[in-house]
Formats: structure tokens, C-alpha cells, sequence
């Protein structure tokens, strides 16, 4: 039915930029083959895309073109009883769970959104709160149908030598289009979440809270107050939880209603408010803070209730910077990393800790490793948002850390391949025919 | 709860998949009807694994008009019975074609009146005979005014209109609360139907909002529903403008 069509109308989570590419959006399976085929023909770079919760430029691919994979959405088979469910990956989390929760089903993974297709939780080897449990989302495909340019279109589970499976979880699309996902549910009891907070004062106290949590609670996290930030003295709140075992299923959350209508105006966010949001949620969650049961949309997906809310950060956009850093030096690094940020007066609403497990991921290009990652929003205000990254990159760097392509759209090459040291494993395994933004920046 | 029975003409549609959906989950027998066999195959997996009680299969050219009502009988005898029978298939056609090339306008009129007629005529009389049931037809606000840019779609939609709107006048006199037809006039949706158009604003419906507006009219409503509902005053207004100023436009 549909064929390319250019448009700028698409742009990634962080809105910075608005290329101008050739969009296909396929209703059918057989419809993609086709697609590809005209991709190549034309020279013409490719990529697929899904719902487009990637920050940066990991899924634009200006000038070149795009297939949108959100209506190839069909379950190709869910066993309740062995819980693996086998889905075109344009399906979203969000209506996978619609599926297999009245079954007492759940993806052994989530993100912070349930809006990511199953193609991107792949490409980006998503994480969540329970990683130091379950490791990232790639450790729970069993197999998945990889389309190449020429025309082949590859079984792969983790059992396969030839690499191309290990390269396809978290190789960013580039080496094909997934075309569907076989994936390992994990069983629940109910649809709600044991939670608890608890306030902490130091990064000292974060990392005992860490230690201490990781055997009682499969989910772990934390959010700090990113604008006061004294030494390692600074406030957060840690929160910690599990499935409940109370077998009381939840109503599954209405579809976002509330949403931020129009782009706020730049002077919303200045350091002033900022300080000020910091502030009032600290207080609130200080005031909220013990035992709780919650259900699992908030808990897991606290921002999927406001729909677009990017468009807080105005028309230029923002940034998004996720680093992780290796366990051996993470608390003064973190420490080093708030305090170049708190000096900067720039700071972040939702600026969130946590500490991974030793779990290694199958993919090579997997962003999660074992250490203490560090996440914040930043608008965009040009060259000193720039400068600032540019800044926090440095010490990311010496310490052997690494940043999540799926969050970026400014990293040197150099930081990118300092921080994936199997990227020369990878590179063999990327389809002639396609690319992104990103991987055009960051290439070897 | 009781498993409903639906058949859906013209399952591939991406209208139609939204609303088998919503039927699935309340854990329907869907039979699927339209010409693809391995699309209607991916489809009734879907629908499947979203909670339909069993799905089946009927691939053939709905705009064929021969053995239409021996087709039907299979599916009620397959389903054992029918509850609603949704139709959804047709074709947008391309105007200038059809007032170039008379066998272009009658593509159009076969697919989207003639035969669409017929499969609406034989699902009546069904649904009359069993005393229950309901038959939505999803018909256009393109049929509400013949405009220059998609009159014979417009005509045939507007003669599909005028049917539906036949049958649930007969239906009406039965008497029962159970049985109606309802004719639905979407406006813009978001589909690949529509995929030459430029997209996005305010009066674009999701494939899933107006599937939602199907279910609800499938459970009872009147004679006709427009998806969404603001569509009806829209075109109130459009019919109202005098035909002086209308010729003026290029819509």
C-alpha cells in the first residue's frame, strides 16, 4: 500500500532537531520486504523506528529513509501457561501487558515508558528498576526474525555463533530490521507493586541503601535533588519495591489523557523553578516516605500518565544524559559529576540513580553494565548545554564510563568507543544499508 | 457472559482490525472475511492471542457478487448464528480516473455500493429471521454532499447510506430492542487509505478512536452515527451552503 513518503514531521524524544527524511509506514509484514528492497535500490540509508521515545538521534536518519514499525502490532503467539509470547515488533509494552496481565503475565523488563515497541526495547537492550535482579530486556529474547537488506530474513536466539544475535540486542537497528520478538514473560501474582521510600542525605547513605537492597528488592531507584549538591551531601529519596503477592489484579491505567497541549515557553524552566520543582518534590516525597502498595503503572512508568511531556522544555527541546560508571570509583565520580552539574546552576527535574548488577546482557552493544548510571534532562540552550555535556563527558571518560545511545545526540565518536570496548566486534554485523544519525556520528 | 459472534467484511482495514480487537477482548468468535488469506491468517493469530474464543477465516473477493448469500449462510453455520456483522471494505478510487475511464467509476460503484449492498441485504435478512442481531456498515461524510474532488465514491457511500438507513427503518418495525443497523460515517482517519493525504490536526481520528465509536454503535444507537461525533455538524454545514458559494470552493 504505502510507499516512502518525505516529510520532517518526525522528531525523536528531545525534539532538538527536525530532519527532513522518507517515512513508510506498513500496515502488513509483507509490505516490509518490498520496503527494503526500494531502500536499496535507491541507495538509499534505512532504519526502523517505533514509537520514538529515543532522546537523541539514534532514530532520525536525515536524508536518508524510515520505516515506521508501529502498525505491524500483531501477536503472533502467547502460551499463558510456558508465558512466551512471539509479537511483530512494532507492538508496544503497553498493549503487550493489556494482553498478558489478565494471565498473570509481565515483561521480566521494563523501561520507564510502556510506550516502546518490542523493536526498540531490542535495539536498545532496554533496562529497568530490577536490572542488579534480571539484568536488560535482551536477557529475556528468546528468539527474534532479523530482516536484512538482501533480502534474508534470520531466526536468531542467543544459542546462534555467527554473532549477528548478540549484535542485534542493543545494536540500534543498525544491523537489520527486526521484524518480531519472541520473548520470556515473567509470573506475578498481582498487578501491584510492595513499595517503599526512604529519604537519604548523602551519596554515602544512596550507596548503603544500594547495597543493603539489592538481596531484599527487585526494584531499585532513586531520585536526587540535582541542584543542591554540597561535597557528597545532596537529598534524594530511594525507592525500593516488589511484586506484591497480593492477587488482586489492578484495572490496567487509562490511556494518558492529561497531556501538556502546547510547547511551554523557554522562560518556564530556569534555575529558579527548577530549585524550586526540586525542592516541593523532595518535600512531598520526605512527607510521603515508608511502606506502600502501588500499582505498577506509577511505579514503573511515573511519566506515561503526562502524555508529551517533552514539550515542557519549550521549543528548542532537550537533552537527555545517561552515563554509567564502573563500580570501583562510582561514588566519587557520581560525586564529581553532580557537582560539575549543581556549579553549572543547570539541573534536571527527574535526575535518577541506580545501581546495575553484574548481569551481563547477550548483546554487544548492550548500554547496561555493572556499576552506579546517573540520569537527568537538560534543556537545550545551545552551546552551554553543549559545554556543560562536554564537561560531564570528560569525567565519564577517565573513569571508564559509557553513555546510552538511546539518551544521546552529542557524543563524540571518542567517548563512544572508549566507553563500548566490543564496538569492533559489532561493526562487521551492520547491514551495508542502513545507518542513523547517530551511528554516522559515532562510527569507527 | 454470553460469546458473541461477529463477522467482519473487510477484516484487513485497519478501522476494522481496531474494532475486531475490542471483540477479541471480551473474548468473541470472530470470522474474518476479505480477500488476503495470509493477511486474514496474521490477523486471526492476533486476535487470538488478545482473547477471542475462536476465529475463522472466509477469503474471497467481497466486491464479487456472485454467491454472496451461500458465502453468508457458511459463516452463520460455521459460527453457529450471528450477532453482528460489521462492514468495512471498500475503495477511496481515484475521481479523475472515473471521469475518464467509465470502468475505473464502475470499479468504485461495484466494490463500495452494489456489492457492499448485497452483503448488507443478505446479513438483514439473517438478522430479521433470528429476531436479534445487529449490522453496522461503515459508510463516509463523503456521502452527506456530492463534491467535485470524490463524487462517484461520495455516491456510492451516500446510496450505501441510503440502504442501511432502509434496513433499520424494517428492523425498526420488528419491534425487537435486539435487532438494528446502524450506518457509521467516519471522517478523516489516520489508515493507509488515506495515506496520500497530508495527516495530523484536530479533526484526524485514530483507526482506534473510531473503533471504539463502531463497538459502542454495535451495542445500539441510532440510525446513524458520525465517528467522531463533531462530523455531524461539520457536514450540517456543508450541506447547508448554498450551492452558489459551494461551486466557488475546490473541495
Amino acid at each position: 500500500m504505502s510507499g516512502f513518503i518525505s516529510t520532517d514531521r518526525r522528531q525523536s524524544w528531545g525534539r532538538v532537531t527536525r530532519p527532513t527524511q522518507k517515512v513508510a509506514k506498513p500496515h502488513f509484514p509483507d509490505e516490509v520486504p518490498p520496503l527494503v528492497g526500494e531502500a536499496v535500490r535507491g541507495s538509499t540509508p534505512l532504519l526502523a523506528v517505533g514509537l520514538m521515545r529515543s532522546y537523541g538521534d539514534s532514530n532520525l536518519n536525515p536524508g536518508g529513509a524510515v520505516v515506521d514499525m508501529t502498525a505491524l502490532d500483531r501477536i503472533h503467539a502467547f502460551d499463558p501457561r510456558s508465558g512466551v509470547l512471539r509479537a511483530d515488533a512494532g507492538l508496544s509494552l503497553d498493549a503487550l501487558i493489556r494482553t498478558t496481565l489478565p494471565h498473570r503475565l509481565f515483561p521480566a523488563v521494563v523501561p520507564g515508558t510502556r510506550f516502546v515497541t518490542l523493536g526498540g526495547a531490542v535495539g536498545n537492550d532496554v533496562h529497568g528498576k530490577n536490572h542488579h535482579r534480571s539484568g536488560s530486556f535482551g536477557n529475556h529474547v528468546r528468539k527474534l526474525g532479523l530482516r536484512r537488506s538482501d533480502g534474508s530474513l534470520h531466526e536468531l536466539g542467543p544459542d546462534d555463533s555467527t554473532g549477528l544475535f548478540a549484535a542485534t540486542i542493543g545494536g540500534l537497528g543498525l544491523t537489520g530490521l527486526v521484524e518480531w520478538v519472541e520473548l520470556e514473560l515473567t509470573r506475578i501474582d498481582g498487578s501491584s507493586i510492595d513499595g517503599e521510600t526512604v529519604p537519604f542525605h548523602s551519596l554515602e547513605e544512596f550507596f548503603a541503601l544500594s547495597d543493603e537492597s539489592i538481596a531484599s528488592h527487585e526494584f531499585t531507584v532513586s531520585w536526587i535533588d540535582c541542584t543542591r549538591v554540597e561535597g557528597t551531601a545532596m537529598r534524594g529519596l530511594f525507592s525500593r519495591g516488589n511484586w506484591s503477592r497480593d492477587p488482586a489484579r489492578l484495572p490496567h491505567p487509562a490511556k494518558p489523557k492529561a497531556g501538556i497541549p502546547i510547547e511551554f515557553p523557554s522562560f518556564a524552566l530556569n534555575p529558579l523553578s527548577l530549585r524550586l520543582f526540586n525542592d516541593l518534590y523532595f518535600r512531598l516525597g520526605r512527607w510521603r516516605a515508608g511502606r506502600s502498595l502501588t500499582h505498577y503503572a506509577p511505579f514503573f512508568f511515573p511519566l506515561d500518565s503526562i502524555m508529551n511531556w517533552n514539550r515542557l522544555y519549550g521549543r528548542p527541546g532537550m537533552y537527555q544524559y545517561q552515563c554509567v560508571v564502573p563500580p570501583t570509583d562510582s561514588l566519587p565520580v557520581i560525586a564529581e559529576l553532580l557537582q560539575t552539574i549543581a556549579a553549572s546552576g543547570e539541573g534536571s527535574f527527574l535526575a535518577v540513580l541506580k545501581t546495575f548488577g553484574d548481569r551481563a546482557s547477550p548483546g554487544m552493544l548492550s548500554f547496561p553494565r555493572e556499576g552506579t548510571t546517573l540520569a537527568l534532562d537538560f534543556r537545550n540552550r545551545g552551546t552551554e548545554t553543549l559545554a556543560l555535556m562536554a564537561r560531564l563527558d570528560e569525567i565519564v571518560l577517565a573513569a571508564g564510563g559509557r553513555l546510552y545511545p538511546a539518551k544521546d545526540g552529542r557524543m563524540s565518536a571518542r567517548l563512544f568507543q572508549n566507553g563500548y570496548p566490543r564496538l569492533a566486534e559489532f561493526t562487521p554485523h551492520v547491514d551495508p544499508h542502513f545507518s542513523s544519525a547517530f551511528w554516522r556520528r559515532v562510527a569507527p | 457472559m454470553k460469546t458473541l459472534r461477529i463477522l467482519i467484511l473487510g477484516a484487513t482495514s485497519a478501522m476494522a482490525e481496531a474494532t475486531a480487537r475490542l471483540y477479541a477482548v471480551e473474548g468473541a468468535a470472530i470470522a474474518l472475511a476479505g480477500r488476503d488469506p495470509t493477511r486474514l491468517a496474521t490477523i486471526a493469530a492476533d486476535l487470538s492471542a488478545r482473547g477471542a474464543r475462536a476465529t475463522s477465516i472466509l477469503a474471497r473477493d467481497l466486491a464479487e457478487m456472485e454467491g454472496i448469500e451461500a458465502a453468508f449462510d457458511g459463516v452463520v453455520a460455521d459460527l453457529g448464528g450471528i450477532d453482528h456483522v460489521l462492514l468495512f471494505y471498500g475503495v477511496l478510487g481515484d475521481q479523475a480516473e472515473a471521469e475518464r475511464d467509465l470502468s475505473e467509476a464502475r470499479k468504485i460503484l461495484d466494490i463500495d455500493f452494489t456489492s457492499a449492498a448485497l452483503w448488507s441485504l443478505a446479513a438483514a435478512k439473517h438478522l430479521e429471521a433470528q429476531g436479534s442481531g445487529a449490522l453496522v456498515v461503515v459508510g463516509s461524510v463523503a456521502g452527506d454532499r456530492g463534491r467535485q474532488s470524490n463524487y462517484v465514491y461520495g455516491a456510492a457511500k451516500a446510496g450505501l447510506g441510503v440502504l442501511v438507513q432502509g434496513i433499520a427503518h424494517r428492523f425498526a418495525l420488528k419491534r425487537r430492542k435486539s435487532l438494528h443497523a446502524v450506518l457509521v460515517k467516519p471522517g478523516f482517519v489516520d489508515t493507509p487509505m488515506t495515506d496520500g493525504l497530508k495527516k495530523g490536526g484536530a479533526l484526524w481520528a485514530t483507526p482506534e478512536q473510531v473503533a471504539a465509536i463502531i463497538r459502542k454503535a454495535a451495542a445500539g444507537s441510532g440510525p446513524i452515527v458520525y465517528a467522531p461525533w463533531f462530523w455531524r455538524f461539520i457536514l450540517l454545514i456543508i450541506r447547508l451552503v448554498p450551492a452558489p458559494i459551494f461551486h466557488k470552493t475546490r473541495l
